[in-house]
């Protein structure tokens, strides 16, 4: 199974779980998954339109989807997702 | 509430004074209870891609090595801090937009280069921005022993 490593700012929809084994096989796949578990995360990783989040990132063993193949980045059983939250303001 | 290590605000300080670009940090500490306490920080590049007076942006590679950082020393990270040079301690829309939940955000005003005020902001459950009481520990006297000072007094 994958793993998704979740945020410190995300931790308090997850009960505070940091790793979280998932048996999808993409990463849209493990994004529904997620949010099917853990109903809260769920306007924080996905937007009103369905799509990722304006504000957060997914790193699949530490490279960044929009370099892969997107939502469609496929899964190994040894796969490492990371939510990293992008940090900004004005 | 929020409790800030006499030491870190210094940290702060020093980061952010004399700059006319907005800087930023993480503050990494423990919540105990009702209270959020922060015992050191870590300043990163603001990244931002353009006017760095009034924007800034941490790079997904300098968020995980705090993180990682913050979790190697047995704590984590509460929270976010930068500047408003020549700006108010007041958060902008694209702050409170841009915010992640249960983080607090330290914004540190400068006027002309110095250090003026400190004010932290926390989203609630509706995504807006709830200002944070700040207590600085431990308080610093004076002569005065009967006497404990406000931040702005400290200040």
């Amino acid at each position: 199974m994958a793993t998704v490593i979740i945020p410190t700012p995300l931790r308090k929809f997850t009960n505070s779980t940091t790793r979280i084994p998932i048996l999808a096989t993409t990463i849209s796949a493990a994004i529904r998954e997620l949010t099917d578990n853990f109903p809260d995360l769920k306007k924080h990783l996905i937007d009103s339109d369905g799509k990722m989040a304006a504000f957060i990132n997914i790193f699949v063993d530490n490279e960044d989807i929009r370099y892969l193949d997107l939502e469609k980045t496929e899964l190994k059983d040894d796969t490492v997702i990371s939510i990293v939250p992008a940090i900004a303001g004005g | 509430m929020l409790l800030i290590e006499h030491s870190v605000l210094n940290e702060m300080v020093f980061n952010v004074e004399y700059s006319v670009d907005e800087r930023c940090g993480f503050l990494i500490g423990y919540d105990e209870n009702e209270n959020r306490r922060v015992i050191t920080s870590r300043p990163v590049t603001n990244a931002y891609k353009g006017s760095q007076q009034r924007n800034f942006e941490i790079t997904a590679k300098d968020y995980l090595l705090a993180e990682h950082f913050a979790v190697s020393k047995g704590l984590k990270l509460v929270g976010v801090y930068h500047s408003h040079p020549n700006q108010t301690a007041l958060p902008s829309h694209y702050d409170e937009t841009a915010a992640q939940p249960d983080f607090s955000y330290v914004i540190l005003s400068t006027m002309h280069g110095k250090f003026g005020e400190m004010r932290s902001w926390r989203l609630n459950d509706q995504d807006r921005f709830k200002e944070e009481q700040i207590y600085l520990y431990p308080i610093q006297y004076h002569g005065n022993s009967n006497h404990t000072h406000t931040l702005a007094e400290i200040h």
